[in-house]
């Protein structure tokens, strides 16, 4: 059992999220960035789609009410257990009533703590994942909250010692994939997108990172009809600023989506802080 | 038909229209092309979203070549919502449409409504064949909770808001029936296609 001490801005508890829901308007939700929650579970011999705590910033601290394995992967965080240092994307071993610390990271957003055996909160329409969208799931994890750790019988062992993680970039590069409705917009709109720079704007959170940046202007007047959105979309409201659609987006929108982020830049864009600038690319 | 890409991991099919959404949903649900995880039906359109795996090309030339069954909805009976018409925005509908109370209420169980799509919060299905004099704009400023079971209409749409959640609907009633609860599988009474309708009740 794991005692939160501070969850830090905000954690949640994730896993892979809701798929096959979407037509009943539940968002897919599970960890924003998926590539780091999987290498977290996988350094703690856990199956991939375990779930695991999503820390915002860090600023975390937890207690451990029992002798495991953890891993800290994602925005790299300063990480200490009982007051000594470790690093992260390794996998470490936890006492029976350690203190498991999380400073700042320096660069990213979102950093993932698996646990040997996965925390087994309760399950949701077949996830733990807590989606701030809609509701579902437990909520934000916050002072005093105990989360129960699943048992390690059957897990394969610890296997690696540390997974080489590249640094992540000051201004990434997300490829993008036009349409579907780049029809929409003014013919320069695609060439405004990938040769200026854009700024992440506070206001984004799980459902979205919202920009700020040169407005894309629109060719079509009146209403799209609502349609399906996916994971990475670029919607564009009536601002013309986009939004990046991260795992709690609605399942269904009605404003055009002019471009998608290449599936493996979605993990890049969750870990984009507030004020941090970014560009696209074809 | 059109498919056009949504990323590298999902097809957005025009269909032209909802009943045609309907039947290419019905076919992908009852015969999922591999590689398949969600298919998401919208006004005019079909999202067909698929794991990593799956073969983009090959899917986006199948969907076409479809057989769509006639009636999505089949012969399955209508699902009853029984609604207590007491709600707080019944007077302002009527003054907006010129009605009488009686007369929204009574066009409003009168119809028989489709659901398009859901969206907006699980379980929250758009429903069409709302009478054309009965079509109001949203209020101005949403309120800040509406509690579930509240009976509403916005634009060409009626719903019935499956959980307590901010909104901008106008409230005609509310009804006792439970459209979304987690416990169940399906967690939702209500799928793209099905057909709704109102019934009236006295207050109990």
């Amino acid at each position: 059992m794991i005692e939160i001490v501070r969850p830090g801005p905000l954690a949640t508890v994730q896993d892979l999220g809701r798929p096959g829901r979407a037509h009943l308007g539940v968002p897919r939700s599970g960890a924003a960035d998926e590539r780091a929650f999987r290498l977290a579970n996988r350094l703690v011999g856990n199956p991939e789609g375990a779930a695991a705590v999503e820390l915002t910033l860090g600023g975390a601290a937890l207690r451990f009410h029992r002798n495991t394995w953890i891993a800290v992967t994602g925005a790299p965080v300063p990480l200490c257990i009982d007051s000594r240092a470790y690093g992260t994307n390794a996998p470490c071993h936890v006492p029976d009533g350690g203190l498991v610390e999380f400073g700042t990271p320096q660069s990213g957003l979102r950093s993932y703590l698996a646990v040997r055996g996965g925390v087994v909160v309760e399950e949701i329409l077949g996830s733990r994942s807590t989606d701030l969208l809609s509701g579902l799931g437990p909520a934000p994890l916050s002072p005093g909250d105990r989360i129960p750790v699943g048992s390690a019988r059957g897990l394969g062992d610890i296997a690696v010692d540390v997974a080489p993680a590249p640094p992540m970039p000051e201004t990434p590069i997300l490829r993008i994939l036009p349409g579907p409705r780049d029809d929409w917009f003014a013919e320069d709109a695609m060439a405004t997108l990938t040769s200026t720079t854009y700024v992440v704007s506070p206001d984004s959170n799980r459902v979205g990172v919202r920009l700020d940046g040169p407005p894309l202007a629109r060719v079509r007047e009146g209403e799209l009809g609502s349609e399906g959105m996916v994971t990475g979309s670029l919607q564009v409201p009536p601002s013309g600023m986009p939004i990046i659609f991260l795992a709690d987006h609605p399942t269904t929108g009605g404003y055009p989506v002019v471009a998608v982020l290449a599936s493996t830049g979605i993990a890049d864009a969750a870990q984009l802080r507030p004020g941090q600038r970014l560009r696209f690319r074809l | 038909m059109r498919v056009l890409r949504a990323g590298d991991a999902a097809l957005l099919v025009e269909t032209g229209d909802l009943v045609t959404a309907h039947r290419l949903n019905a076919a992908l649900r009852d015969d999922p092309p591999p590689g398949v995880v969600d298919v998401v039906p919208g006004e005019q359109t079909v999202l067909v979203i698929v794991d990593p795996s799956a073969d983009l090309d090959r899917l986006a030339a199948r969907l076409p070549q479809l057989r769509l069954p006639e009636d999505a909805a089949g012969d399955a009976e209508p699902v009853e919502i029984p609604v207590v018409y007491d709600g707080e925005d019944l007077d302002e509908v009527a003054a907006l449409t010129g009605l009488s109370r009686d007369e929204v209420v009574h066009r409003h169980t009168t119809a028989s409504y489709t659901v398009a799509y859901l969206g907006f919060s699980p379980g929250f299905g758009y429903l069409t064949g709302l009478d054309p004099a009965l079509h109001v704009a949203r209020r101005e400023s949403p309120r800040t909770s509406v509690p579930a079971g509240s009976v509403a209409i916005a634009g060409p749409y009626a719903a019935v808001y499956p959980s307590s959640s901010p909104g901008g609907w106008r409230l005609l009633g509310r009804s006792r029936l439970r459209l979304w609860d987690v416990t169940r599988d399906p967690p939702s009474l209500l799928r793209p296609g099905t057909r709704v309708r109102f019934v009236p009740r006295e207050p109990s």
